[in-house]
């Protein structure tokens, strides 16, 4: 035995250490794998042995090689046992070892619960320590239900490092084994008062990962974090805690300062002294705290600034926006990350003023941009700039078809099918610029050899989809139509994709019959005529042969058609008008939701079953059961049906999902999803097609095509023109101001007039229209609204709207859509999701109002607020949708409820004088802040002047005395606010005291500017 | 919640891996190489933080080595950086100034050290002191083990 022992000391002298190995290594760097292929050889030597420490000195270059990204699966065995070793030595190269090799499926880990067990009782900490720490990493689902009490128990261990490892460990845990965080969670509670802060702070860490995922439950906490976060002077559990905040202030507006933490945890480390944020100052604070952070760099400031500013543009757009000429600086950043969040953020920040020039730069950028994923991002990020809510900031659509055709002289981008779908939308919905677009789309066609030279397969050609159609369909515009054909008809076309060509083969046709009308008119032109059908017939062919099944078959059939209309030509007869027939009728827009506004025929059920289903999976049971009595099978049956005709709801949507399924599962079934478009690209074969390439050393530049600068400049000639204009219009206009001052509806905001009116249905424009403030929509009636800020619960406000149909036609259908902002939401019927358009309850006749009344839920009173929102309805007669923009002004008045103070009526003495002494109390205890507001020059008596602040303001008058008076009102939060009007020498001085400075001071402001308007 | 904490060298050599949620090998190969070849693809003055999938991912150069960590979309990158700048100075404390070499001839005691600092993802203990003093202690027991036993004179834990 003594020998076994000196020989094997011996032995021992000659092994590796891990530094040899790694020395080794580094030594023999030509053929690093076949000397580690000796040494693991080695290794397995070693664990043969039954020393210990030779095994755990393998275990651990094992370890070593694991993480060079050798397979060391086999050795899982070995690790266990040296895990096992009483010496804390071996235990920790055996845990460390475990901690990076094992993984949910290694079997040995079965093997390991009692030693985990062992070692978690064992006296000595660090023997514990380690074992957590490795139980950390490869917990399983097992571990975690057999080990769940023992790791509780240690939560409450007298050593602080114990703890704070059970309480983290405790995480992973109850991820693993979810049952075990009710009974655990009263001491994970317990542990974010534990005097150690070490062990705060891992129970902080702890319990924000958890309300991170379900943060409803853990609102109780709340009390208790804001009181550890006073109190705690430790910044990493501070953050911790701002974070945590950040997830439960959704659910629940906490007192206001939490709330403002909120959006500090957006630029993370503004300290807690901040208190209200101001925006552009936060991120100035951004900045100064940030600066004690150690490792930060200039564009690690960048970049959160980027991002805070993108969260902040969400609830404050005006404060970003002065920042526009820093971001769009930020796109000529080096860096990558920054160029890209810099882009997000332009997105939010155009205004119908300054989108030509965004998109300039944009368009530079494009230039420049090095890299095809820039480039496209930058492409889709320019339409997507221009198209945001249906084209709302686009002036000019010419500038944009000529930003559009730009756009194509990218090589190799991959979105030609978003600017062919673009251009398809702007053509077919503003009428105006079809003339426009149909000139430029036919130079693209001139000019398509450009596009598709080098770029076969990168789908810039696709934009010659949209161009052949427009060209097609709207050729009346064209001003050389022959031209245009022969374009369309040459031989390179049949290179293009299959989908593609089918385009151009049929709106060549098009193209044909415009021809022949033009021609057939003067006699002597018939020779012209001839000529183009002899054109067709002629390049037809070429088509007819291709392989694409849709082109060959539209080819051969207008091929057939051509060479019939030559024959009547050569008879001489008139044929222009029959083949413009083939193509007659104009394509109108149809609004998305189209289908959704037909009405279900009565009578028709669309959840009743057509055919009554065959007994599947769910009455199987019932099946089973009847299949042993088969005698009674007939009765059962009779039984059965009349379920059918009352199934309910749930019923229902799980029946709807089951076929679904089967569904999905069928083959023969036809899916809505795939397009036929996608079919046909899959089809040709493109690749097959032999492809000339094309050198080109100069840049794709399209001649005799107008750049979009022009447009710009353009624009401003126009704009300043305008305000010419609007100077005269000024003096008319106060006066419509006038008018309007009482209600605070919708406004029309009309800075700038669009020089195109982008419209859906021109014919029928009722008489009395009023433009609100879209450039999209057609309008048919006014709306004038009321906000009566009022009663009910500390959060809703009640809006009355009066709909009043100006129009001689009916109305109906009406729908009435509001954007819900965080402070203010419209509430909408349960189940409606939160964009749901509520029905309005009511047709209207032409001439006819009505008043319908929406409900708000509004969170903080303090600011006014403005909702933009949309009515969408149905003109009978034209039956078509109409969409009507316009805008909700919430004052800070309208959260004001009129509180009678009985002083003045009561009857009742003693509660006169309550009421008084309340108010004087009230007054007096100085919770309510001040302050006050001068007007000049009213000259109206003082009991007007009282009655129009009760009146707009819903004030009530407490006391009167001469020309001084003290007034009260309350919001729907309870605020207090308290007016002491004086007057002298045509100045009225208010002073007023409120609870709420912020409320006040905006409900002076208002106050300031009823006055001001009369 | 850090998913991940990798060091590698500017060559792309790996330095230490660790993982904080299990992940199949030939997954943690792929981030791996995902990683080494997003992060030293960096240009030198850009930003710290990156996207890759659903995680967000901080790194920081520190002389030759890249120390890089995948987050959760939620968590504050500021505070990785933090947290990654912190280890640093703990490796530092312990190897008297650090260097590559230290972190690959002894790297499982940057592993110790980095266990009694992070435990699955989350920050253990952020005090240094409590920290260095905790792996001092558990080295004092490791060697007053090695004192007692004759036979593991030879073997050469420090």
């Amino acid at each position: 035995m003594a020998l076994k022992i000196v020989k094997g000391s011996i032995d021992r002298m000659f092994d590796k250490n891990l530094q040899d190995l790694v020395r080794g290594i580094r030594n023999h760097k030509e053929d690093e794998a076949k000397y580690i292929s000796t040494c693991i050889d080695e290794i397995k030597q070693e664990l043969k042995q039954d020393n210990i420490a030779v095994k755990s000195n393998a275990v651990c270059k094992l370890t070593y090689l694991q993480m060079l990204g050798y397979d060391v699966s086999w050795a899982a065995f070995n690790i266990v046992e040296v895990m096992s070793s009483s010496k804390f030595t071996y235990k920790r190269i055996g845990y460390l070892a475990a901690s990076q090799c094992f993984h949910e499926s290694t079997d040995v880990i079965m093997l390991t619960t009692n030693q985990i067990r062992k070692d978690l009782s064992s006296p000595n900490q660090y023997d514990t320590g380690v074992a957590l720490t490795g139980l950390s990493c490869f917990v399983t689902p097992d571990l975690a239900r057999d080990l769940a009490n023992d790791i509780m128990t240690l939560m409450s261990h007298t050593k602080p490092y114990i703890r704070k490892k059970a309480v983290l460990i405790m995480y992973k845990v109850f991820l693993k084994y979810p049952e075990s965080l009710r009974p655990a969670f009263p001491r994970m509670k317990e542990k974010l008062e534990d005097p150690d802060p070490g062990v705060q702070s891992a129970a902080v860490n702890v319990i924000c990962e958890l309300a991170r995922r379900n943060p409803k439950n853990y609102l109780s906490l709340a009390p208790l974090f804001f009181k550890l976060m006073t109190s705690s002077t430790n910044n990493w559990v501070l953050i911790k805690i701002i974070k945590l905040f950040g997830a439960l202030t959704p659910l629940e507006p906490l007192v206001g300062t939490a709330g403002s933490y909120c959006l500090s945890s957006v630029s993370v480390l503004i300290s807690l002294s901040s208190g209200m944020p101001n925006h552009s100052a936060s991120i100035q604070a951004l900045c100064i705290v940030s600066r004690p952070l150690s490792v930060l760099s200039l564009f690690v400031v960048k970049y959160l600034g980027l991002l805070a500013m993108s969260k902040i543009l969400k609830t404050h757009p005006k404060s970003v926006q002065s920042h526009k000429d820093l971001i769009l600086q930020c796109l000529d950043d080096k860096d990558e990350s920054i160029r890209l969040r810099a882009l997000d953020l332009l997105y939010g920040m155009v205004s119908k003023k300054n989108l030509m020039e965004i998109v300039k730069k944009l368009m530079l950028h494009v230039d420049k941009a090095e890299g095809t994923t820039y480039r496209d991002e930058l492409l889709t990020k320019i339409i997507d700039i221009c198209s945001q809510s249906n084209y709302q900031y686009i002036t000019n659509f010419e500038w944009y078809i000529s930003i559009l055709v730009e756009l194509t002289r990218l090589e190799g981008t991959r979105h030609g099918h978003l600017i062919a779908s673009q251009m398809l939308d702007v053509a077919i919905r503003v009428k105006a610029i079809r003339a426009f677009a149909v000139a430029q789309m036919a130079t693209l066609l001139d000019n398509a050899h450009l596009l598709t030279g080098n770029t076969q397969h990168s789908g810039i050609c696709e934009v010659l989809y949209a161009a052949a159609w427009i060209c097609g369909e709207f050729s009346e515009h064209l001003e050389d139509p022959m031209a245009t054909l022969e374009a369309m008809l040459r031989p390179k076309v049949a290179t293009l994709p299959g989908h593609i060509q089918a385009v151009y083969v049929q709106n060549a046709a098009k193209l044909f019959s415009t021809v022949l009308c033009g021609q057939e008119g003067a006699p002597a032109d018939s020779k012209v005529a001839q000529e183009t059908s002899q054109l067709l017939i002629d390049r037809l062919p070429v088509f007819v042969q291709s392989d694409n099944l849709e082109v060959q078959e539209r080819a051969s059939c207008i091929l057939q058609l051509v060479k019939y209309i030559q024959k009547l030509q050569q008879k001489d007869v008139e044929v222009a008008e029959e083949v413009t027939a083939l193509f007659a009728g104009e394509l109108n827009p149809v609004a998305p939701k189209a289908q959704k506004k037909v009405p279900v025929p009565e009578g028709l059920d669309l959840d009743a079953w057509i055919n009554e289903p065959p007994s599947g999976s769910e009455s199987e049971d019932e099946g089973r059961k009847t299949k042993g009595k088969a005698v009674f099978a007939r009765e059962e049956s009779r039984h059965t049906k009349p379920r059918y005709t009352e199934v309910d709801e749930k019923e229902l949507a799980k029946r709807r999902e089951v076929r679904k399924a089967e569904q999905a599962n069928n083959p023969f079934y036809i899916k809505a999803s795939p397009s036929s478009q996608k079919v046909y690209q899959e089809a040709v074969g493109v690749e097959h097609i032999p492809v000339v390439q094309i050198d080109l050393s100069v840049p794709l530049k399209v001649p005799g095509m107008p750049m979009s600068d022009q447009y710009v400049k353009l624009e401003e000639e126009r704009r300043q023109k305008n305000k010419a204009d609007r100077k005269k219009d000024k003096k008319k206009r106060r006066e419509k101001g006038r008018q309007r001052r009482g209600d605070s509806g919708p406004e029309s905001e009309e800075d700038i007039t669009p020089a195109h009116m982008v419209d859906i249905v021109t014919e029928e424009m009722p008489e009395n229209a009023l433009p609100i403030n879209s450039s999209l929509t057609s309008r048919c009636i006014t709306d004038v609204c009321d906000i009566q800020g009022n009663l009910h619960d500390g959060s809703q406000v009640v809006v009355s709207v009066i709909f009043e149909n100006k129009c001689d036609s009916f109305i109906k259908s009406m729908e009435f859509n509001v954007m819900d902002s965080l402070n203010s939401k419209l509430q909408r019927p349960e189940g409606a999701g939160p964009h749901d358009s509520l029905t309005v309850p009511f047709h209207l006749p032409p001439g006819i109002s009505s008043e319908a009344r929406f409900i708000f839920s509004v969170q903080s009173i303090v600011m006014p607020q403005k909702l933009k929102g949309t009515l969408t309805f149905i003109v009978k007669d034209s039956s078509t949708h109409e969409k009507l923009d316009f805008k909700l002004h919430f004052t800070c008045t309208s959260y004001l409820i009129t509180t009678p103070c009985y002083s003045v009526l009561c009857p009742d003495l003693n509660l006169r004088l309550n009421c008084f002494d309340a108010y004087a109390k009230l007054l007096e205890s100085g919770d309510l802040k001040g302050s006050s507001l001068k007007l000049e020059g009213i000259n109206q008596p003082f009991h007007h002047l009282l009655a129009r602040i009760c009146f707009h303001h819903h004030f009530s008058v407490v006391e009167r005395i001469d020309s001084c008076a003290s007034m009260y009102s309350r919001s729907i939060q309870g605020h207090h606010v308290c007016l002491l009007v004086k007057t002298a020498d045509q100045t009225v001085s208010i002073d007023a005291k409120c609870d709420e400075p912020g409320l006040l001071r905006n409900v002076l402001d208002e106050i300031k500017l009823t006055f001001s308007q009369c | 919640m850090m998913h991940f904490l990798l060091l590698f060298s500017r060559q792309g050599k790996l330095r230490l891996q660790k993982w904080f949620t299990p992940i199949p090998e030939r997954e943690k190969k792929k981030i791996v190489r995902d990683m080494t070849t997003m992060v030293l693809g960096r240009k030198p003055r850009s930003c710290n933080f990156l996207h890759w999938k659903d995680l967000k991912i901080v790194y920081k150069k520190y002389a030759s080595l890249y120390f890089c960590c995948g987050l959760d979309a939620e968590e504050n990158e500021l505070l990785a950086l933090e947290v990654l700048h912190r280890y640093v100075e703990l490796l530092d404390k312990y190897f008297g100034n650090v260097c590559e070499l230290d972190i690959i001839f002894n790297f499982e005691k940057a592993y110790f050290i980095l266990d009694e600092f992070l435990l699955g993802g989350e920050v253990q203990e952020t005090s240094k002191q409590v920290v260095s003093r905790s792996i001092e202690a558990s080295d004092m027991l490791q060697e007053a083990e090695i004192d007692n036993s004759d036979y593991d004179l030879e073997l050469g834990w420090p």
